[in-house]
């Protein structure tokens, strides 16, 4: 099985959690550098800096917490990808209306 | 419960007994649950962060270089537990125990910082109870710093068994599992850094 073959490469270098790490502390610092130092608006920053950290959200998930690994693959990655969906609806929802409210 | 257990040696130690493999499936879906307790509070605080008239604003008590060092260190404990994982699959559980011991002192280290952030923002009247954009900022931060206490306390037991019994099926997966939520800690905070800390500084 793929998923096995996958699990056996232990003997190597760390390689997915090193470019994993470098590439976090490079988007840390691309969101702050956008956020603090470009003069662009609130709203653009806001975009840009929610892309980054859904990106670095993805490193975590892909290079550190190996969420396609094991046999249950695909069911581990279906369970993050709704529920990054349910944590959209709520944040985005709830911001919709209660800025819509008054 | 361990009675459908076959060994499948072709498999990390986590992956080989049914057990562990529901269980790692098991903490995916926790962890999923976990993601929609922090968006309510997440959501609290940016539907509330807008509307208060008095108390000091996060642009004005936040000290976001320090914020970034909280930050790198938390992203550094996820890479550490990353590589206690590693060395656990290489069956090296001298070098598994000392990440992970790195783990959890970088842990505890952003647990103090935060600790000592949050009685500067009280010393700075940003208090529980000033107004609404605070109490919700407490309410995340504390959660999420809640459970990385939760975390310290879970790995120093695990490191325990771990060293007491061995690496088997079982303590790998106990491991394993835990590693996940380290990582789950980081993932969270990525968030909490973005949206309250780096955007309320802009501007």
């Amino acid at each position: 099985m793929e998923t096995e073959n996958k699990n056996v490469q232990a003997n190597r270098f760390p390689w997915s959690q090193v470019i994993g790490f470098l590439l976090s502390i490079v988007l840390t610092f691309a969101a702050v550098w956008v956020g603090k130092i470009t003069d662009l608006s609130y709203s653009q920053i806001a975009i840009i800096v929610f892309a980054i950290a859904f990106i670095q959200a993805a490193v975590q998930l892909f290079m550190f917490m190996h969420v396609t690994e094991g046999e249950q693959g695909k069911w581990q990655l279906g369970k993050m990808f709704s529920a990054a969906f349910f944590a959209i609806v709520i944040v985005a929802g709830s911001v919709w209306v209660m800025n819509s409210m008054h | 419960m361990e009675n459908t257990n076959k060994l499948n040696t072709n498999v990390p130690l986590e992956y080989q007994t049914e057990t562990g493999k529901l269980n790692i499936l098991g903490f995916w879906i926790f962890l999923g649950a976990e993601v929609a307790l922090f968006s309510t509070l997440y959501a609290a605080y940016f539907a509330l962060k807008d509307g208060v008239m008095e108390g000091p604003l996060p642009i004005d008590v936040f000290d976001f270089n320090y914020t970034i060092i909280m930050t790198i260190v938390l992203l550094t404990s996820s890479f550490t537990s990353g590589l206690a994982i590693h060395e656990m699959r290489r069956n090296n559980i001298k070098a598994m125990v000392v990440w992970l011991i790195i783990t959890l002192l970088f842990g505890a280290g952003f647990l103090y910082m935060e600790i000592a952030e949050f009685i500067h923002l009280v010393h700075s009247g940003a208090t529980l109870g000033t107004n609404a954009l605070w109490s919700s900022f407490y309410l995340l931060t504390g959660t999420h710093g809640v459970h990385v206490a939760i975390g310290i306390v879970w790995i120093t037991l695990i490191i325990f068994q771990a060293l007491k019994r061995g690496l088997t099926p079982d303590t790998a997966k106990k491991v394993f599992v835990s590693s996940l939520y380290w990582h789950f800690l980081d993932f969270v905070w990525i968030f909490v850094f973005t949206g309250v800390y780096l955007l309320g500084m802009v501007k």
